[in-house]
Formats: C-alpha cells, structure tokens, sequence
C-alpha cells in the first residue's frame, strides 16, 4: 500500500503575503487606489524633505543672538533664548522656581499615583490640596513669598491653569446641567434647557470678550476683577455647557432597565443617578469628554484676544522684540509641536482609559 | 432685599459720578505704581526682551511718567492692550495712561472720553522698495503693484494718494502683516506700504535688509501720543509736562550723564526751572520738587529715548526726520518752562 506521508502544508504564493502583499492590498488594489497612492508620495516628497532640511540639517542651535543664524535653516537659537518666556510668561525671573517646582509636584503626583500600589486616600487628599498648593505657590503673597499678579502669568503655565481649572470645574457643573436637563421639575428642566441652549449659541470669542471687555464698563471706576478670573469664569460656563450635552448623550445610550432596576432596588434620586446611571453614562461618553477636553485645550489660545498671554501669543510677543524679527516661524513650529505633544498624550490617555473601563457590554 | 437694591444703585450712582472728578494723581500716589497700557508687541515702541522686561519708545514715556509722579522708573505695572480693548482700559480706570502708538484723531478725542497729551512720535504711512527697482520717489511708482494689509486705512491712503496724484497701482491685499512681508520679499510686487515704523522693523524681518530702502515721502499723518482720561486736568498736566520736559531737556542738552551737572551749574533760566532749582514747576502739578529732574536722571531726554529704542544703532535704524527738534528741521517742540 503505498503510503503518502502529509506533506508540509506550502506557504502562500510571493504575492499573498508579506509586505508586498500588503502593498498590493493597501495601496495599489484599484486605479483610484494607485493613482491616490502616487498623489500621497509626491505630497510626502516635496513636504518632508525640505522640513527636514529647514528643521533640522540647516537648522542653527549653537549660539545666543540672531548673528548666529546665518543661513536658510531654522533657528533654534530662539526658542532656546526665549524659552522661558514661551513657558512661563512675564513671570519675574528671579521667581521661576516656583512654577519650576509647581511643574515638579505634577510630575512627581502623576508618579505617586501611578505607580505606587494602594493608599487611596492619601493620593486623594494630596489631589485635592494640590491645587491649593499651586496657587499659594504660583501667586504667592504669603508665607514670604513675593505676590506674583495673573497679569503676569503667561506661556505654557497660562494654557496649563486655564485649561486645568476649565476642565475640572466645567465637569461638575455639566453634569449638574444635564441632570438638570433630565429632570422632571419644569422650572429645573427649563433653565438648564435655556442655559445650554443659549451658551452653545454663542461663540466663545463673544464670551471672553464681553468678559474683558464690557464687564468693567459696568463696575465702578477702580472696582477690578481679576482678567484671568473673568476668563477662567468664562470659559468654565462655557465649557459646562458642552460638557452637560455629552453627558446627556450617555444618559441616553443607558437601557431603561437599569433606571428601573435601580428604582425597583430602592434607591432614591441621587444614589441611582451616582451609584447607577452617571457611572455607566460616563464611561461610554469618554471619547466625546476627551474631545471636549481637547478642543477646550486648543481654545485656551484664544484668550490672547483679551491681553493674556499663553503659550501661541508668547510668539508675537518674542517675535516682536527688535533683536529677534521674523523668527514668527520658528515660533509656531515650536508651539504646534508643544500643543500636539498635550492634546496626543490626552487622547491616547482617552483610549488607555476606555479599555481599563470596559466591561464588554456593548 | 429691595432696600439693599436701593442702596447698591445709589452707590453705583455715586461711583459713577465721582469718576469725573477722580483723582488719578491720589490713586498713583496711593498704590505706589503707575499703570500702564502698552502694546502687546511693536517693535522699538514696546516690546518685551528674553527677561520678560518691557522696553520701547512707548514703554520709557511711562518710565519717565512714574519717575516724575512717583521719582521711580521702576514702579510701572505695564498691561499689554490689544487696539479694541485699549480704550475700553483707559475708561475703566483699569490702567492710569495709555501709552500704544494711538493716533490722535478728531474722532476718538472728542468721543471716546480721552485726552490726547502730547505727540511722542510722528508716523505716517510709507513705501518700500527693493533697491534693485532704481525708484527714488514715490512719484515715480506709476503703474506699481502693490503689496497692502486689508482692511486698514493704510488701503484708503494708498487708493486716495494714487488718485490723486494721476498714477495707477495694482494692490495684492493679504490678512496678516506677515503674509505681506513674505509676499513683497518673493518680488510678487514691487512696492509694500504700511506705516513708516512699521516699515522699518518689516525690513529687519527681510533675509537682506540692505537690499531694500525705505522711499522718503510720507502720505498720511498718524500722530502718536499718549491719552488720558478726560475730566481730570490734574493728571493731563502731568502727563503733558512729562513729554515736554523730556523734549525740552533734549533742546537744552541735558541728558541722564549730565543733568547733575546742569543742575548744579547751569545759569540758564529754563534748565533751572525745569530741574526745580528754582521757580515751582512741580509745586504747580502738586508734585514734590524735583520731579522732571527724577525722569532726565532715570530715562533721558527725548533724544535718548528714541536713539536707545528705535535710532541708528538698533535694528530699526529709524531717522529722526519729523521728530526731530524744531532747531533742527523736525517738528518736535515743547512749549517754554516759564
């Protein structure tokens, strides 16, 4: 009998595997697709290489003065010149280890908390004196400290407490909000209808500036409320209102069984919505949080319009003074590269925190 | 709660009636700093350097104004204004004088409860070309293009001065002052115009600045000066005679290196009574004797300031032209310590 022993099973043809499969299959699997493919390439083509070149092969980093940047390339000069004012503003010089050091507590927190296992009340408590901390430190006043005014906050610390204290206290106010949307008392239900209706109506560059523009035209002469609180104000309302529909959305992506099983437990108004609904709400809503966070972030520039200087108006600020011109471009290669940086690190933040989340009933 | 209503609305009643007769020299005394609006960043006239510390032209007329008031330079609080928010600052009490290249117009000193000082430099728009073109005068750019930042009146001037003098232009109008600049410097057309200061600091930006010269002639008038608020004469004096004394002590060649100088030796009646060794200038504005001295001896006459800012050893390279004194072919003049 003849015997046929199995042969090893062959590997697929050239063209069904590996990479050029994969090229195939990706890039050149229709006319459209090739000729898409191509258009890409040639972009790449003509807009890499010479970044690369300006950026980095002609690029000038040795040095302290515009005489130092002689050719056609990028001068980093600059940014390392300046780079004080693009983080900290016009916070006086001799005080910068105060931001220095706020920036080093964060660090040091987001460590603590990240890596040592268990104490989750200290970590709680050290999070919430943190920001207590930060403003003693950062406005001082006490404690020997020479007192620092906002006005002088600039830079990346600006963008950085602007967009903090935006996004911690617009979410407790949105949730309010949208519970508020929710409920079934007419005067409750109305207002919140009305607020959020009427914020998302409103550009924010009309809030800031009615903020710092016709606000103090209705307090009496000398009567000065901080501009930084009038925008941080603003901003969180604002903000609130957003952050109260994307949390509507997830109340509403929330089977009716679990209100009734949490109505047929017993519990009342309250601990339904915190041990029940809002839980489950908000995990599904992250993406969109997050995007609100993100756009938030990104809007924090626009306070440069009411004369605070963050991290993009520290360009026209550095890039006007007279031994620096037309370094406009190093300026906002540098700035885009620091927001990306942020806003990256929150959405892949974001998604790290939807797969620790899920429980896998979709 | 109505009475509390009641209440409140006589006090705000009352705010707002005594802000006509505020006093704004009390207020400066009192906080010990002098505020003050300024640019958020224009080269030469106020900018902040790699400290984060404030200098200009616009910038050393507030140093000299706090010397004055307070007999120290250093106590300025400056606070950068953008153009729409600038007025709105000086109503509200939030800063004490605003210092931001403003021109002084019909317009916004009748309306706008300000008062214009004193001019502290003389702009007007202006024109740039590359060398290369050969042109001299503005009077030979018949059938230019030109390069313009829309929706300035830096459009109308160039459109009226055309007209009016029988030359056809063609304008490529561009958003952003930068768009203009990278524009005209990749010879897409061949004249740029905006106000001469401006034009000055735009042909630093350029890769070669010595390629490109500045044309003489000057279409518009754009007086800059410092403004106060209105209803109070007390503080516009002031801030008058600041700007004079410093115009003045450049006429009478005092300078911060030798004003202890003058002020020890000088027979000359006006040097005497403007560095307070006799007659009562500073008794007159209820200041402490001394006071314009405390200003020449901390920031310079007028000339200083201007060569230290934006003259021929910065980049600017700004020729005195209209500002220089009236003795010397400008139309800078001061009116007599007497």
């Amino acid at each position: 009998m003849a015997v046929y022993p199995p042969q090893p099973a062959k590997e697929p043809p050239l063209t069904a595997r590996g990479p050029i499969a994969w090229i195939r299959h990706n890039l050149l699997s229709s006319p459209y697709n090739i000729a898409f493919t191509i258009l890409g390439l040639a972009i790449l083509y003509w807009t890499v290489p010479p970044f690369i070149k300006w950026a980095i092969i002609d690029a000038h980093f040795a040095g302290d003065s515009k005489s130092a940047c002689t050719g056609g390339g990028a001068c980093w000069v600059f940014i390392k010149e300046k780079l004080d004012m693009f983080l900290f503003g016009f916070y006086p010089h001799d005080q910068l280890w105060r931001p220095k050091s706020v920036f080093a507590a964060v660090l040091a927190l987001g460590a603590f908390a990240k890596f040592v296992p268990g104490l989750h009340r200290l970590k709680l408590t050290l999070i919430v004196l943190f920001p207590v901390f930060a403003y003693l430190m950062l406005h001082g006043g006490h404690f020997g400290l020479p007192l620092v005014e906002t006005s002088k906050w600039g830079g990346l610390l600006l963008t950085l407490v602007i967009a903090s204290v935006g996004i911690v206290l617009s979410f407790p106010i949105g949730i309010l909000l949208a519970l508020g949307r929710q409920s079934k008392l007419p005067i409750i239900k109305s207002l919140s209808v009305f607020y959020i209706e009427f914020v998302r109506g409103v550009p924010l560059i009309t809030v800031l500036f009615m903020a710092s523009v016709v606000l103090p035209l209705f307090f009496p002469e000398g009567v000065n409320f901080d501009k930084l609180a009038r925008a941080l104000i603003g901003i969180t309302f604002f903000e609130a209102a957003y952050v109260a529909e994307n949390i509507r959305s997830g109340f509403q992506a929330i089977p009716k069984g679990q209100y009734e099983a949490a109505d047929a437990l017993g519990l009342g108004y309250w601990q339904k919505m915190a041990l029940v609904i809002l839980p489950q709400a908000i995990k599904v809503t992250i993406p969109n949080l997050v995007g609100t966070f993100i756009s938030l972030f990104k809007d924090t520039s626009l306070v440069m319009i009411i004369g605070l200087f963050d991290l993009l108006a520290m360009v026209n600020v550095t890039a006007n003074d007279r031994d620096w011109l037309g370094m406009d471009t190093e300026g906002y290669v540098f700035v885009a590269f620091i927001f990306w940086i942020f806003t990256f690190s929150m959405s892949m933040y974001s998604k790290r925190l939807e797969k620790r989340l899920d429980t896998n009933n979709k | 709660m109505m009475k509390r209503l009641v209440k409140f609305s006589a006090v705000a009643a009352l705010a707002t009636a005594t802000l006509a007769m505020a006093g704004t020299l009390d207020d400066v005394k009192k906080a010990g700093v002098l505020k003050c609006g300024v640019n958020t960043g224009l080269p030469g006239f106020s900018e902040a350097d790699s400290k984060g510390q404030w200098r200009g032209l616009d910038v050393d007329y507030c140093r000299a104004l706090a010397a004055v008031v307070l007999g120290d330079a250093s106590k300025v609080k400056f606070v950068p204004l953008n153009a729409k928010e600038r007025f709105t600052a000086l109503q509200s009490g939030e800063i004490d004088v605003l210092s931001r290249n403003t021109t002084d117009t019909e317009t916004r000193d009748t309306s706008l409860g300000i008062n214009f000082t004193g001019v502290m430099y003389y702009d007007g728009q202006g024109f740039m070309v590359p060398k290369a073109l050969g042109v001299k005068s503005a009077s030979e750019l018949d059938g230019a293009t030109v390069c313009i930042q829309a929706g300035t009146t830096t459009e109308l001037n160039l459109a009226d001065y055309f007209r009016s003098h029988h030359m056809k232009f063609k304008a490529i109008t561009f958003d952003t002052n930068d768009q203009v600049t990278k524009a005209f410097e990749a010879g897409r057309c061949d004249v740029l115009t905006t106000d001469a200061s401006g034009l000055y600091a735009t042909r630093t930006k350029l890769k070669n600045p010595d390629k490109y010269v500045v044309l003489p002639e000057i279409i518009s008038k754009e007086p800059l000066a410092p403004a106060v608020r209105q209803g109070d004469d007390q503080w516009f004096d002031i801030a008058k005679w600041t700007r004079n004394a410093l115009l003045t002590a450049e006429e009478k060649g005092i300078t911060m290196a030798n004003v202890d100088d003058a002020k020890a030796k000088s027979t000359d009646p006006e040097v005497r009574r403007l560095l307070s060794v006799e007659g009562k200038m500073c008794e007159n504005v209820k200041l402490p004797n001394g006071c314009f001295y405390n200003a020449i001896k901390q920031v310079g006459n007028y000339g200083e300031i201007f060569e230290r800012n934006v003259g021929a050893k910065t980049p600017l390279k700004i020729k005195r032209g209209l500002n220089a004194l009236w003795t010397k072919g400008g139309i800078q003049y001061s009116p007599p310590f007497r």
